[in-house]
Order: C-alpha cells, then sequence, then structure tokens
C-alpha cells in the first residue's frame, strides 16, 4: 500500500513534527503543551513515516530502539526526582539554573522531568505500534 | 555498641574472603572477633551488676520514632555474652566441622550475618530494630538450616521454619506497632517504665497475644514446635548455636524483656504458663523416644523453652529468678552436647543410638565435655544445673505466693509438671551422654577417629562452665544472674545462690527427679517402640500435619481462586471493574451526598448542542455497526467531540492530548483491524440485557457526578494555591504542566512507570501469537488496543 504522495509527504512532514514536538515541549511550561503531548506528537510522526514507508525505515529513522528510548526517559526523570537529594534538598525539589538559556528558556529539574516523560511517552507508544505494524507487514 | 553489630556484618561480609585466602584454620581467624566482642562485653559486666544501665541512640527514621538505639543491663548483657561467647566456641567448631567443604565461606556468611543480628536483637532499645533484627536471624537461620542445599529434606525444614517464623513475625510486628501506641513510645526502656498504663490499655489483650504468638513461633513453644526438630537438617554447629543456645531463646528474651510492661495480670499468666507447660510436657516425651542424637537434643529444648516461658508466666521473684538461672544452665549444656553430637557424627558417620557406643576410649576428652553438660542436664551438684533445678522447683511449689491465681493447687501441679518432665531430661542426658560413650563398641559406618581440638573445645569448654559457675554460685548471682533477673523482674531481686540449702522439699524433689531419670534410662528400650507408637497416634492430628495440608492445599486454592478472577474474558474484567465503580460510588451517593437541583440547560449555545448531538449520533452508530471500521471511526467523532468541548471550555492542553491520543487510536485500532475476528451476535438476549444495565448505571452515574461536581463551588484552597504559587514557586505560567511535573510530579512519576510496564506487557503479549485459544486472543489483542 504504498503511495507517492503519502511517502514523499510524510519524509517532508516528519522533521517538521519532530521539530513541532519539541516546540510543544519546550513551550509547556508557560503556555499550553508539554512532555506528554510533544511525546504523542513526537509518536504520531513516527507512526506516520512508519504507516507511508514502512516499519523497518521508520526504525532506522528513530535510530534508537524503543526500550532504549523509554528507559532513557524513565532514568531522567528518576534523575530530576534524586538531584535535589544531592544538593542536600528534599527530594523532588525544583531546582533552577540561574541563568535562561537562548530558545531553551529557564532550565530546571522540572524541565528535566518534562524531557523524561516526553521521551518514555513516544518510547511506549512507538514500542506498541511499530510492533503491532511490523505484525501486520508480516 | 552499634560498632559491635556492624562488626559482625563487616566481618560476614568478608568472610568468603577469608576463607579462600586460609584455607584449614579460617575458624580461628574469624572467632576472633566474637570472641574480642565476648571480652568487651565481659568488660562491662561490673558496671552492669552495679547497676549502670548503658544506652546510646542513632537516629534512624526519627519521624516515625524508630532509632538504632541499644542498651546494655543485665538480660541484654547475660544474651550478648551467650551470643558472642558460644559464637566464638561454634565458629571455631564449624571450621573443624566442614572443613572439606567447598562453600565454607559462604557457611560463615550465614553464621556471622546471624552472630551480628542476634547480637542487634539482644541489644536494641527500639521495638522496631529490635524487630528488624529478629527478622534477620530469622532470614538467617533460613539461609543456615538449608545451607546443605542439594537436599530435598533441607530445603523444606528451612522452608518450613521461615514460614513459622516468619508468620509470628507478622504478628510480632503489628503487636509491637499496638504496643507503641499503647505507650505512646517506641524505645524499649521507656516503655517499660509505663507499665501500668499499657496494662490498662484496651489494647493490652491484643497486642499481648499477638507478641506472645511472635515469641512463641520463634521460641517453638506449642503448637509451634514442629520446626525445631525439622530445623536439625542444619549442619550441627548451627543446630547447637541458633536452634539451642541463642535463636530459638529470642522468644523467651523477648518475652523476658517486655515482662515489666506486660506481666502480673492474669492473661499473662494464663496465656505463658498454659503454652509453656504444653511445651515442655511435649518436648520431654518426644525427646525420649528418638533415636536420632539431634533430634533427641532439639525435642529437649523444645521442652526447656517451655519450661522457661512457664516460670516467666508465673512470674514470682524465685521463678524470673530461676528462669534466668536456667536460661543461662541450658545454653551451657544444651550448646555442649549439641556441639558433642556433631563431633560424633563427624568422626562415626552416624548420629543413631543403636549404633554407637564405646567411644570413651576413643575420643575420652569429648566424653568428658558431654558428660559434664550431662551432670547439668541432670541437675547434679555441684554444677550449675543442680542450683538451677532446685529454683525451679522452689519456684512454683505452693509455699511460694502467686499472683492472680489458685496458687496452691496450681502450683503443685506445675511443680508436678516440672518432676516428669526434669525425669524425661535425666534420661535423655544419659541418651546422649552415656550411651555413646559406654558400653560395648558398635560397628559405624566411618572408623571413629579422635577429633582434632577444635571439635572437642567446645563441649569440654562449656561442660567445664557449667562446673565453674557452680562452685562460684554466688558470684555467678552477683555478676550475671540477679543484674540479669533484675532487669526482667522489673526491680532489684535479692536471692542467694547456693550449693546447700540443708534438707529442703526440693532437694527431696532433685533426689526423686535423678532416681526416676535413671530408672526411665533403664526402661527406656523396653518403653521406646510403645511410647513411638503412641507419639505416631499424636503426629497423625498434630499441627506438622495441619501446616503441611495448609501448605499443600494452598496451591489448589490459589489455582481455584484465579481460575475465577483471572478467567481471560475482558468483558469478564470490564463488567467487575465498572460494576464495582458504580457500587461503591453509588453507595456513597445513597449514603447522603445531596443531588443537583436541576440542569440548567436554557442558557446552552447553539454550537455546543451540536457537538453534543454529533457525539451522540457517534455512540449510537458505535453500538449499532455491523463492521469494525466503522465502529473505529465512530469512536473516533466521540473522542473528537470530546476533544471540541475540551477547546471551547478552556482546557487547551487537555484539547491537545485528546486529538494526539485519538489519531493514535485510530491508527492502533486500524493496524489491530484485520487481526480481529469478523463481527458476529454471540451473547445471549440476557447477557445483553445484562450489560446494557451495566452500562446504563455507569452512564447514569457519571452524569451525576458531573452535575454534583459543577454544582458545587470551584472555589477551594487548592486551586488557589496552585494558581498563586504556579510562577512564583515553581517559575511556570501553565497551571496544568507544572501541576504534572512539579508539584504533582511523584504521581507522574508512577504513571510513566506504569506505562513504560505496560508496555513491555503488551509487546509481550503481542510476542506470544496467540493460537486458536479463546482466552488468548482475547487477553492480547484487546489489552494492546486499550494502551
Amino acid at each position: 500500500m504504498t503511495s507517492l504522495i503519502l511517502s514523499t509527504a510524510a519524509r517532508l512532514l516528519l522533521p517538521l513534527l519532530l521539530l513541532f514536538s519539541v516546540f510543544v515541549l519546550l513551550r509547556g511550561h508557560n503556555e499550553p503543551g508539554g512532555g506528554f503531548v510533544g511525546g504523542l506528537v513526537a509518536a504520531a510522526a513516527f507512526t506516520l513515516y512508519a504507516l507511508a514507508e514502512g516499519v523497518g525505515p521508520a526504525r532506522a529513522a528513530l535510530r534508537a530502539n524503543t526500550q532504549t528510548v523509554i528507559a532513557a526517559g524513565l532514568l531522567l526523570a528518576g534523575a530530576s526526582v534524586a538531584l535535589p537529594l544531592l544538593a542536600g534538598r528534599p527530594a523532588m525539589t525544583g531546582l533552577w539554573l540561574a541563568q535562561e538559556l537562548p530558545i531553551v528558556g529557564k532550565v530546571g529539574t522540572p524541565f528535566l522531568f518534562d524531557v523524561g516523560v516526553y521521551l518514555t511517552v513516544s518510547g511506549v507508544t512507538l514500542r506498541i505500534i511499530l510492533h503491532m505494524a511490523e505484525a501486520e507487514e508480516q | 555498641m552499634l560498632l559491635a553489630v556492624l562488626s559482625g556484618f563487616a566481618l560476614a561480609a568478608l568472610a568468603p574472603l577469608i576463607c579462600r585466602a586460609v584455607r584449614g584454620r579460617a575458624g580461628w581467624l574469624i572467632a576472633l572477633l566474637p570472641a574480642a566482642l565476648f571480652v568487651y562485653f565481659l568488660s562491662q559486666d561490673a558496671a552492669i551488676a552495679a547497676g549502670a544501665h548503658l544506652r546510646e541512640s542513632t537516629p534512624w527514621v526519627p519521624s516515625f520514632g524508630v532509632n538504632l538505639s541499644f542498651h546494655l543491663d543485665g538480660l541484654s548483657l547475660l544474651m550478648a555474652l551467650l551470643v558472642t561467647g558460644i559464637g566464638a566456641l561454634v565458629t571455631v567448631y564449624a571450621g573443624a566441622y566442614l572443613r572439606d567443604d567447598p562453600h565454607i565461606g559462604r557457611f560463615y556468611l550465614y553464621l556471622l550475618a546471624f552472630m551480628a543480628a542476634m547480637l542487634g536483637l539482644v541489644l536494641a532499645d527500639n521495638l522496631l530494630t529490635l524487630f528488624v533484627f529478629w527478622e534477620l536471624t530469622s532470614v538467617t537461620s533460613y539461609l543456615l538450616i538449608g545451607y546443605k542445599h542439594t537436599y530435598a529434606d533441607s530445603r523444606k525444614a528451612a522452608l518450613q521454619a521461615l514460614i513459622v517464623t516468619g508468620a509470628g513475625g507478622l504478628a510480632l510486628l503489628v503487636g509491637f506497632v499496638l504496643l507503641g501506641s499503647a505507650a505512646g513510645t517506641l524505645e524499649i526502656s521507656d516503655l517499660l517504665a509505663r507499665g501500668e498504663a499499657i496494662r490498662a490499655s484496651e489494647l493490652y489483650l491484643p497486642l499481648l497475644l499477638l507478641i506472645g504468638l511472635g515469641a512463641f513461633a520463634k521460641s517453638a513453644q506449642f503448637p509451634f514446635h514442629f520446626w525445631l526438630p525439622g530445623a536439625m537438617a542444619a549442619p550441627t554447629p548451627v543446630s547447637a548455636y541458633l536452634h539451642s543456645a541463642t535463636m530459638v531463646k529470642a522468644g523467651v528474651y523477648l518475652l523476658a524483656r517486655l515482662s515489666p510492661a506486660l506481666h502480673e495480670t492474669l492473661a499473662w499468666q494464663l496465656l505463658l504458663i498454659s503454652v509453656g507447660l504444653a511445651t515442655m510436657l511435649t518436648g520431654a516425651y518426644l525427646s525420649f523416644i528418638q533415636q536420632d542424637l539431634k533430634r533427641i537434643l532439639a525435642y529437649s529444648t523444645v521442652s526447656s523453652l517451655g519450661l522457661m516461658v512457664m516460670l516467666l508466666g508465673w512470674g514470682t521473684e524465685t521463678a524470673v529468678e530461676a528462669a534466668t538461672l536456667f536460661l543461662l544452665v541450658h545454653s551451657l549444656y544444651k550448646g555442649a552436647l549439641f556441639l558433642a553430637a556433631g563431633a560424633i557424627d563427624h568422626a562415626t558417620g552416624t548420629r543413631d543410638l543403636a549404633r554407637l557406643g564405646g567411644l570413651a576410649r576413643v575420643m575420652p576428652l569429648l566424653a568428658l565435655g558431654a558428660g559434664l553438660a550431662a551432670l547439668a542436664m541432670s541437675g547434679i551438684p555441684p554444677m550449675l544445673g543442680f542450683i538451677g533445678k532446685e529454683l525451679v522447683y522452689e519456684a512454683t511449689l505452693p509455699h511460694h505466693p502467686a499472683t492472680g491465681l489458685d496458687q496452691e493447687t496450681a502450683g503443685a501441679l506445675l511443680t508436678a509438671a516440672e518432676l516428669a518432665s526434669n525425669i524425661f531430661a535425666v534420661a535423655a542426658a544419659g541418651l546422649i551422654a552415656v550411651r555413646p560413650f559406654y558400653g560395648l563398641a558398635r560397628p559405624t559406618p566411618k572408623r571413629p577417629h579422635a577429633p582434632p581440638l577444635a571439635l572437642w573445645i567446645g563441649p569440654l569448654a562449656l561442660g567445664a562452665l557449667g562446673l565453674a559457675l557452680g562452685i562460684t554460685s554466688s558470684l555467678t548471682q552477683t555478676y550475671i544472674i540477679g543484674p540479669a533477673a533484675s532487669a526482667i523482674y522489673g526491680e532489684a531481686i535479692e536471692l542467694e545462690l547456693e550449693l546447700w540449702h540443708g534438707l529442703t522439699p526440693m532437694l527431696a524433689l532433685s533426689v526423686a527427679t535423678i532416681a526416676g531419670g535413671i530408672v526411665l534410662y533403664g526402661l527406656r528400650d523396653r518403653l521406646q517402640p510403645a511410647l513411638a507408637r503412641l507419639a505416631g497416634v499424636g503426629a497423625r492430628l498434630g499441627p506438622e500435619r495441619l501446616f503441611s495440608a495448609g501448605v499443600d492445599g494452598l496451591p489448589g486454592l490459589a489455582r481455584r481462586l484465579t481460575d475465577v478472577i483471572q478467567n481471560g474474558y475482558l468483558r469478564f474484567y470490564v463488567a467487575t471493574v465498572v460494576g464495582v465503580t458504580v457500587a461503591l460510588v453509588g453507595l456513597t451517593f445513597i449514603r447522603g451526598v445531596a443531588l443537583p437541583a436541576a440542569l440548567a440547560l436554557g442558557d446552552a449555545q447553539l454550537y455546543e448542542v451540536v457537538i453534543a448531538l454529533v457525539m451522540l449520533a457517534g455512540v449510537a452508530l458505535v453500538v449499532r455497526a455491523r463492521s469494525l471500521l466503522v465502529m473505529v471511526v465512530s469512536l473516533g467523532v466521540v473522542g473528537y467531540g470530546t476533544a471540541l468541548i475540551f477547546v471551547f471550555y478552556g482546557a487547551p492542553d487537555l484539547a491537545m492530548t485528546q486529538f494526539s491520543i485519538e489519531t493514535l487510536s485510530v491508527v492502533l485500532f486500524v493496524l489491530m483491524l484485520y487481526r480481529l475476528p469478523a463481527l458476529a451476535q454471540l451473547s445471549t438476549r440476557r447477557a445483553r440485557l445484562r450489560d446494557w444495565l451495566i452500562a446504563a448505571a455507569a452512564g447514569a452515574l457519571v452524569t451525576v457526578m458531573v452535575l454534583t461536581v459543577t454544582a458545587a463551588p470551584l472555589e477551594s484552597p487548592l486551586t488557589r494555591f496552585v494558581a498563586e504559587n504556579s510562577y512564583s514557586a515553581a517559575k511556570g505560567r501553565n497551571v496544568v504542566n507544572v501541576i504534572l511535573v512539579d508539584f504533582r510530579g511523584i504521581d507522574t512519576l508512577g504513571e510513566i512507570t506504569v506505562l513504560s510496564v505496560a508496555a513491555l506487557g503488551v509487546v509481550a503479549l503481542l510476542r506470544l501469537r496467540p493460537g486458536k485459544e479463546k482466552a488468548g486472543e482475547g487477553g492480547g489483542r484487546e489489552k494492546g488496543a486499550g494502551a
């Protein structure tokens, strides 16, 4: 069921959607958005690519194993919880860098946590969808 | 003291390395630590005897009142000396006993960890700290009993001991929590001073029963006594150390420790005396009929533990003193006899009474040690055991008043019971220390050889100590027994221990005991078969039988329960979850939450009405559809409608998420479409009617809930808090996101963890590639679609 139009569009849309998902993630702190939605958008981007091009190319474009993405996300979220302990504060205390970074804005442990959510959500969704799509192809 | 406990754990971790470095002599090296600790505790003795009470405390979980606090008084000191002293001897002994064992490093690891835990147990001054060490001794005991893990018997005995003591431990924990709340403190030294308040509390009876249960299970009291003989599957040094001298005394120790807070009530007396009495008699009887040296010792240990519990229950000054003295005496002679039995086993290859004899010529020093211990066990002067036995009789003889019970009769009955069990003890002592060593030499599996120093030094040292402490009885009283007994009794005990009291009723009883014991020993071979048959009848109805029936029955029960609850039908799960929710929440409404007065439909906008109608149409289509594709699309319509409502009512975050989820769900469904069977009308009319009812109830409930919630004013302190602090404290203007990643971040962390686990599960289920079985299909696929 390869379609030239879908395939071309997907190739263009993948980077755009991914960029959009990061944008959603970044603006989440002050405007509607956040790690959860961002992660879903990222997953949707790869899903679209997988539908158009097949699961193999989608996995190649993703580069990392979905399991690794999930683990990285959980680890990042966990780290942001534990990080304040090193500074002698209770776990999950929000610690912020004094300086704002360009584009990203304020960086602190809650932001790190949100990135963890982003990775976990996109990893989980993709793991399930790609696996099912794979079974479908066979 | 914290250091003393921790050093044991540290050495335990190093033990395997030490054993690898110095093969053969590791036992002597490792024994240095227990020996050093023994000397340390001995050096504290003078101060403790003078009435000092050492305490130290390190906060552990201060917010729950849990501290690593330790204290040293007479009772703790006595126990600590036993733990470290016998520990040192056993460590040396084990080095020779298990010399050829390739896993001896592991053995020392367990043994030292046990020693440290036991030391922590007897020194702990905080209920929860004590409990942690208590459980640690159960766990290490499990590992040690199952040390020869290639034998099914060992594994079974280990598990049995763990289950019995572990179950007791659970009861104990609850008891401790109740005790803590009745006393208002978890620190034991503070708690002991509040005995009045505890006994007056309404929690007193439950906490006494629960703590009693834990202590009885640990100290192998009737009806839990059966795990101790089973535990003889452990290597003999373990039996000597854990299952006679120290760990099984933990229950007795605990009752003694808490005695000032709990004692002197009728419930305490009835409970301890009845359980102790039953244990004492059962153990004495069963010990007499065994053929295996270690099983004789095990049942006689059960009997002795029963006696101690009974004396603590009786609770008079003399009884407490007698219990304390007997605890010391018993640890010494029983440890010695166990070690001797192990040495015999090691030298001859058997522990069967019928195959042993005439060994004294080969191993005279071992025979001497065992003989001394047997004299102590029989209560023959001038052993400390003699004084112990006299004191036991004196405690219950009617002329000493006790409180609460009809003392005259009760005391006389108890004395008679003691006499009976002591006669059995004398006979058992003969079986252990006379039968194998004297008489005709018999053929044994291995040619008997003289045991090495490490194997006879322990029994001899313990046996000799029983003699030495007896001769210097007034010093024993001043420095060891007096302080310990006073700590149990709650006030200073002024008693003199003497070998010679003059012609007293106690002396007459002692003479009767010894004479009766000798007669019984002589008749033993003639009586044994008949008595063993009688015991066999008892065993068929006994608690061990009940226990194994329970253990065997459990998997069957679990399977039947699983068949009902986890039957693999998704519709059953959904119906259960929805039904229970409706019932529970509905109940709350029925019990009086004000229902909203009326629906205000008047100010609905046109577009709202349109969306609502579209969604309703979608729902109707889902239910009526004849094709899966139509169903999926209609479900999508409902979802997008919901998202639109979120947009109109100012929840852009929710709307975004809803849109993404809907899109991905449709993709998922489409991917699954080909794998699902074609739609068919399978359920009966009745089933559909039932499903309609459940669905209608759920819908009605949710409607009512939403109306009730929106009818209530939105102004809550929480809303204000979040709105005010979102930017100032959490530096974010998007309140929703701040709640997700900051205020309620732990929830989110839990959710994404669940998500990850679900992903693993879904993929695992998909990989199963369910065949044609119906259950498999339902389970795997529906879950995948739900995620």
